[in-house]
């Protein structure tokens, strides 16, 4: 159950400038540590930016999560873009489809408490992550 | 579309980078710094990055190309102020960034450029290590 619910759009590159600044403000607002906020904030960047690029554009929806006493944010970024055909190699270190350094999803999984992501081929891709306080 | 100031200072060039960059932003600071080396004939480049809150790997890779470019246009770069969280993440999400210097503070950052435009050409890539 989410105690708050926002969705932002992804459509241009200020977009991704955006979804950060709503990641560090609400990362704030649960007193996250400054390395934990940079962590979270840094793949927030990561993953709008995969949405953009690779998925032609779509959403970010940000959630405050609760899980007993603890309480934590949750994105969910999703597209309706071409997809991943091979999640398992998308995810490792050093692979790259756009002609960056490959550390996108691999490195923005390192920055986070959970990972996970769906993607068909041809109906979109989605990936939620979840940092704890 | 705006643009981060370069700033001609003698021989170096220097850019305090203030603003949570988007893409393009990041990549034409890339084109402007590249082509004002080669205008001016700078042989440092001193980036300021302190009041940057993080750097992913999009604006990681520009740096490390900035520090690529500017090192075959004969010019050094020096990357000063990481706020030490983002170094923490940085590093975490795979990024050490390689090939790049750094100093903890534009006072230390411009003087290993003077010490690098005092002995001219750096000999080869090994520590880089000054007796």
């Amino acid at each position: 159950m989410a105690l708050k619910r926002e969705t932002y759009r992804i459509d241009v590159s200020n977009d991704v400038v955006r979804v950060r600044q709503v990641a560090r403000s609400w990362a704030a607002e649960l007193k996250f540590s400054l390395v934990d906020q940079t962590k979270f904030v840094t793949a927030t960047s990561e993953l709008a930016r995969n949405t953009l690029e690779h998925g032609g554009g779509g959403t970010m929806t940000a959630e405050i999560v609760e899980n007993g006493t603890k309480k934590g944010i949750r994105l969910i970024f999703d597209d309706q873009g071409p997809g991943i055909a091979n999640i398992e190699l998308a995810l490792r270190d050093g692979y790259t489809s756009a002609g960056g350094m490959g550390l996108g999803l691999s490195g923005s999984k390192r920055l986070v408490n959970e990972f996970e992501i769906n993607s068909e081929p041809g109906r979109g891709t989605t990936v939620t992550i979840i940092r704890w306080k | 579309m705006d643009r981060i100031p370069i700033l001609k200072v003698g021989d170096c060039l220097l850019v305090t980078i203030q603003v949570d960059m988007h893409d393009e932003l990041a990549m034409s600071l890339q084109e402007d710094l590249t082509s004002q080396i080669a205008r001016y004939g700078s042989r440092g480049v001193l980036i300021d990055i302190s009041s940057l809150e993080i750097v992913d790997s999009f604006i990681g890779r520009m740096l490390a190309n900035i520090a690529a470019m500017s090192r075959v246009l004969d010019a050094q770069t020096v990357l000063t102020g990481m706020q030490p969280a983002v170094a923490i993440t940085l590093v975490e999400l795979g990024m050490a960034l390689p090939g790049i210097k750094t100093a903890l503070n534009v006072e230390r950052g411009m003087q290993l450029l003077q010490e690098y435009m005092d002995e001219g050409p750096e000999p080869e890539e090994t520590d880089g290590s000054e007796a």
